[in-house]
């Protein structure tokens, strides 16, 4: 054990707060062990919901993107026919673009070529014909990953002012914890809940304004659609975003890793960069984009093979090189990553051999997130403390709890935020583990919950089930 | 708003320019991917052009990539991880039963049973047990916890965060980190990235590359006045240089190390990589348990290993982990914090720890086709580093070391002053000014010394062992003919 005298007794002192996943994770663990010997409890298991993994709350992963990966394991699954013809095809492909033939080597430091060039050519087609290069592509082990590479860059912890960031309430919290522990400053600003979680450019301003004197801000880190607000931003409100950071002088970073989910049926994704480049060339050739999206979610659900990339637009050259050779110190994302990446962004087509069950399995996927966010949304909705925006995109609820004032003294008492008391009351007694608001910040006073919404349906409405006799019970014991 | 002109043409209002960005960034430099290498590539595109040069390839022996260079997968670990990404192959029986059986504790132990589900920051438990019980097999019987036990993308990875952790203070008090030169550039990168300040300490070329004490004490108080030294990092087998430290030095630095007060970092990945006759790794753990208490409670720190090297090679995997020794709980608490901003290691680099840690055993269908292919690659390895010693110390002007271990030559050259002065010219170092002739007439691209830090007034270049042996022997030769040639052309 280490002694009173230990060397790391100083340590960073970016890395100083405590996180309501550890309490919560160990509230969880011991539930398991307890339900594991035996104990009675209202329910039988631990539906997790906190995170946005899809493939543990139940979602299958793609067949397709699952046979190519193991092809390209083991190639000796290419010998006969066992395996679709495409797969075969695609697997001997992407095994010709490894060096050496086998995904066990090292790639090129912003991934394979030939890969980074489909993706080029994916967010070409995407953008409606906007051209991506090649060259301002990096893949990464995630987006966070990335995004964490361009936070790095832009963070000066030599500058005489701390660098600030400004990134919206409520943030996926990772994204924020990333800027703290690189020595920014999260500068926070307000969406509006009551307007669908909107992003109302004069907030921007007020919250820029507020920076004056306590940092210096240099980017706007936004999340389209909304981690974890569901809001899917229009058209007009990106351009006021766009106008913003170029009056402004910041740098944009959009966070784009749900494009693929999107449920409402108004609101469609469209991304910055096109955007960006339909607001003609003053614009569209000054403003500094880095715009991130993953594996991850979507269709494809694989957050556990960790690939990524993030595509910079209009930087000056001479920071690209850096960043380069930032990026080269990682070596390379991981091989599999980048395949799935590449599955994802040139999936089988009407024709193919693996099509059909392709299309099934995608179908649904949309069809369950459709329903679930109906579902949950309506359930929601229906619970007096319970008001939930609409869901247009994302992987997950975001409702807001109107906790009767004695929950929130109680919860004061025992020295906890009132919603991570809400939480962990309904892991304990209902057996769901959501996340509560105050983990991703909200505005003063108000409180939240978030969970996951991609699961089998069946799952979706045990949890619904569960959590409304939670919530009336406790609602009306603290009434 | 910065004014400058790049490339001659005026860069005017750039939100992010080099004047404002993270200054540590613009220190970041990386040999082992650097400009000798973009310039291989770039020789690459021509070659596929159908540019004639007098070469009909290049061969890449910068970069510890066994795959790249031919070396084949093992049977049983791609059967694994292919079971794990399609289980329906599970009904499938071409693949043996001890491969499947661990297949489906991987997928037990996974979100969904499913390798596409993100794990805990530190790892699947399982797995992290799985690891613990092979360090304790390893270190004959030494007991490891697996709660200090964290997986990472690769050891780099984990590296870089504990780096990050261990970091802090202003001005002189800075945190200082002591490296080896000649180093592994991941770990100077690190420390520019992170503003640390950097503490040479310098292997003796002349004793094989070892470590002496002395050394590490002259670094040290030399070090100590201008920073605030906290950390000893060392590579045992070591990058650049492939020596395997003695028993002796292992026990020594770790004195050393509880002596003044430092944080251990034991870079283990070449652990299986060790080929002289006369050498044996010794974990730094075993050997801190084994020096008794006084040591073993108190010393901090951690080991670092990796499924890219070895027999495995298996580096686009991204897979790895530390140990921690003696580390404060209220610091692994911020550390379980740290690591959560990566969200979790890649679940098939993870997969393949396991079964590098819990490899077939005697009684298991696969153990001796797996035996068989393991022992193949190892004793490949130490034939090419025995002739890699032997033939390069055959021409005047190249020096060698043993290879003891690791997969890399750092061979010293003597260039001739002439050569130094036309280097000088090109505004580049002599080793890079070398080795980029070199790349450019016979497409042999290596990495110089000058990546790796050498002592002032030596040259050097790093290559790789991993050519297939014939290959080797050509490229071999074709160094040693370049550098009698080089000499001629420089007298």
């Amino acid at each position: 054990m280490a002694t009173e005298m230990s060397v790391l007794h100083k340590i960073s002192s970016n890395v100083k707060k405590e996180a309501a996943y550890a309490v919560l994770d160990r509230q969880a663990t011991r539930i398991k062990e307890e339900l594991r010997q035996g104990a009675r409890k209202p329910y039988k298991e631990v539906i997790d919901v906190y995170w946005g993994n899809p493939h543990r709350t139940g979602m299958k992963p793609l067949s397709f993107v699952r046979q190519v990966l193991a092809a390209c394991l083991y190639p000796e699954l290419m010998k006969g026919d066992k395996l679709p013809a495409d797969v075969r095809q695609k697997a001997q492909g992407l095994l010709g673009e490894c060096s050496g033939g086998s995904v066990g080597c090292y790639t090129a430091t912003a991934g394979t070529p030939e890969i980074v060039h489909r993706l080029s050519e994916f967010i070409t087609r995407r953008d409606g014909g906007v051209p991506s290069h090649p060259e301002n592509i990096f893949i990464s082990p995630g987006s966070q990953w990335s995004l964490a590479n361009i936070f790095k860059v832009l963070v000066n912890r030599e500058a005489p002012t701390r660098t600030g960031v400004l990134a919206p309430v409520p943030c996926y919290s990772t994204s924020a914890l990333s800027i703290e522990e690189l020595g920014g400053a999260v500068v926070p600003y307000y969406l509006s809940e009551e307007q669908g979680w909107e992003l109302q450019v004069e907030e921007l301003h007020r919250a820029l304004e507020s920076a004056k004197g306590a940092c210096n801000p240099v980017a706007l880190y936004v999340i389209n659609p909304g981690n974890p607000s569901g809001h899917v931003q229009s058209r007009k409100s990106m351009q006021e975003v766009i106008r913003f950071v170029s009056e402004k002088r910041l740098f944009l970073l959009a966070d784009e890793v749900y494009q693929d989910c999107v449920h409402g049926e108004k609101s469609g994704f469209v991304s910055y960069k096109r955007v960006l480049a339909e607001m003609g060339p003053l614009l569209a050739d000054t403003v500094e984009l880095a715009s991130f999206h993953s594996v991850s979610k979507g269709c494809m659900g694989e957050c556990g093979l960790r690939g990524g990339y993030v595509e910079l637009v209009n930087l000056d050259p001479a920071v690209m090189k850096h960043i380069y050779i930032l990026c080269s110190t990682d070596s390379c994302a991981p091989v599999l990553g980048q395949i799935a990446l590449d599955l994802m962004v040139n999936p089988p087509q009407p024709g193919d051999p693996s099509y059909p069950l392709y299309d099934v399995e995608t179908q649904h996927i949309r069809t369950t997130l459709r329903h679930n966010v109906k579902r949950a949304h309506a359930v929601l909705n229906s619970l007096p403390g319970f008001c939930c925006q609409p869901v247009e995109g994302g992987a997950f609820a975001f409702p807001r709890l109107d906790l009767p004032p004695k929950a929130v003294q109680k919860a004061k008492e025992a020295g906890l935020q009132p919603d991570l008391f809400y939480v962990i009351r309904l892991l304990e007694e209902a057996g769901v583990l959501v996340s509560p608001g105050s983990e991703y910040r909200q505005k003063e006073g108000t409180y939240h919950i978030r969970f996951c919404i991609m699961m089998p349906q069946h799952i979706m409405e045990e949890v619904l089930r569960r959590l409304e006799r939670f919530h009336t019970k406790f609602m009306k014991d603290f009434s | 708003m910065s004014q400058q002109a790049v490339d001659g043409v005026p860069r005017r209002g750039k939100v992010l320019t080099l004047d404002n960005m993270n200054p540590n960034v613009k220190r970041v430099e990386y040999a082992v991917r650097g400009p000798i290498v973009q310039r291989a590539v770039q020789i690459e595109k021509e070659l596929r052009e159908g540019i004639k040069k007098p070469f009909t390839e290049v061969i890449k022996a910068n970069i510890g990539d066994a795959h790249a260079m031919g070396q084949k997968p093992i049977t049983f670990l791609r059967q694994v991880l292919a079971l794990c990404s399609y289980p329906e192959l599970l009904e499938d029986d071409k693949f043996p039963s001890d491969a499947k059986k661990r297949a489906r504790r991987i997928l037990e132990a996974c979100g969904g049973h499913s390798i596409g589900a993100y794990s805990a920051s530190q790892g699947i438990e399982c797995i992290r047990q799985d690891v613990a019980a092979f360090i304790e097999r390893r270190d004959g019987g030494i007991p490891s916890n697996p709660d200090n036990i964290f997986l990472s993308t690769g050891a780099s990875d984990a590296i870089v965060t504990m780096l990050k952790l261990l970091v802090c203070g202003e001005g002189r008090d800075r945190t200082g980190v002591m490296i080896s030169i000649p180093q592994y550039p991941l770990y100077s990168a690190a420390l520019a990235d992170l503003g640390a300040v950097q503490i040479n300490y310098y292997l003796d070329e002349d004793k094989c590359w070892g470590l002496d004490v002395t050394e590490l004490k002259r670094a040290l108080n030399e070090a100590r006045q201008h920073c605030d030294p906290r950390v000893l990092c060392i590579i045992n087998p070591g990058n650049p240089t492939g020596q395997v430290q003695s028993r002796k030095c292992i026990e020594d630095v770790i004195r050393f190390a509880k002596e003044e007060h430092l944080f251990l970092m034991a870079d283990e990945v070449y652990q299986e990589n060790v080929y002289a006759e006369n050498c044996k790794f010794h974990s730094f753990k075993k050997v801190l348990f084994e020096m008794g208490p006084e040591f073993s409670s108190t010393v901090e720190m951690a080991s670092f290993h990796s499924t890219s090297k070895c027999y495995m090679g298996e580096c686009g995997f991204r897979g790895g982990y530390m140990e921690l020794i003696n580390l404060d709980p209220e610091v692994k608490a911020q550390l379980i914090k740290l690591v959560s901003v990566r969200l979790c290691p890649p679940i098939p680099g993870q997969a393949l720890l396991d079964l590098v840690v819990n490899p077939p055993q005697p009684n298991e269908p696969s153990y001796t086709t797996f035996t068989k292919e393991r022992t193949a690659v190892l004793a490949t390895l130490a034939e090419k580093a025995q002739l890699t010693e032997q033939i390069f110390n055959t021409v005047p002007g190249i020096t060698c070391n043993p290879v003891q271990g690791a997969m890399y030559t750092f061979p010293r050259i003597t260039l001739p002053q002439k050569a130094i002065d036309e280097a000088k010219k090109e505004g580049q170092v002599p080793d890079m000014f070398y080795c980029m002739r070199l790349l450019e007439e016979e497409g042999i691209c290596l990495v110089p010394g000058s990546g790796f830090g050498q002592r002032e007034g030596t040259l050097h270049f790093r290559m790789t062992i991993l050519p297939p042996t014939e290959k080797l022997k050509m490229v071999l030769q074709k160094i040693c003919d370049f550098q009698l040639r080089f000499t001629q052309e420089f007298s």
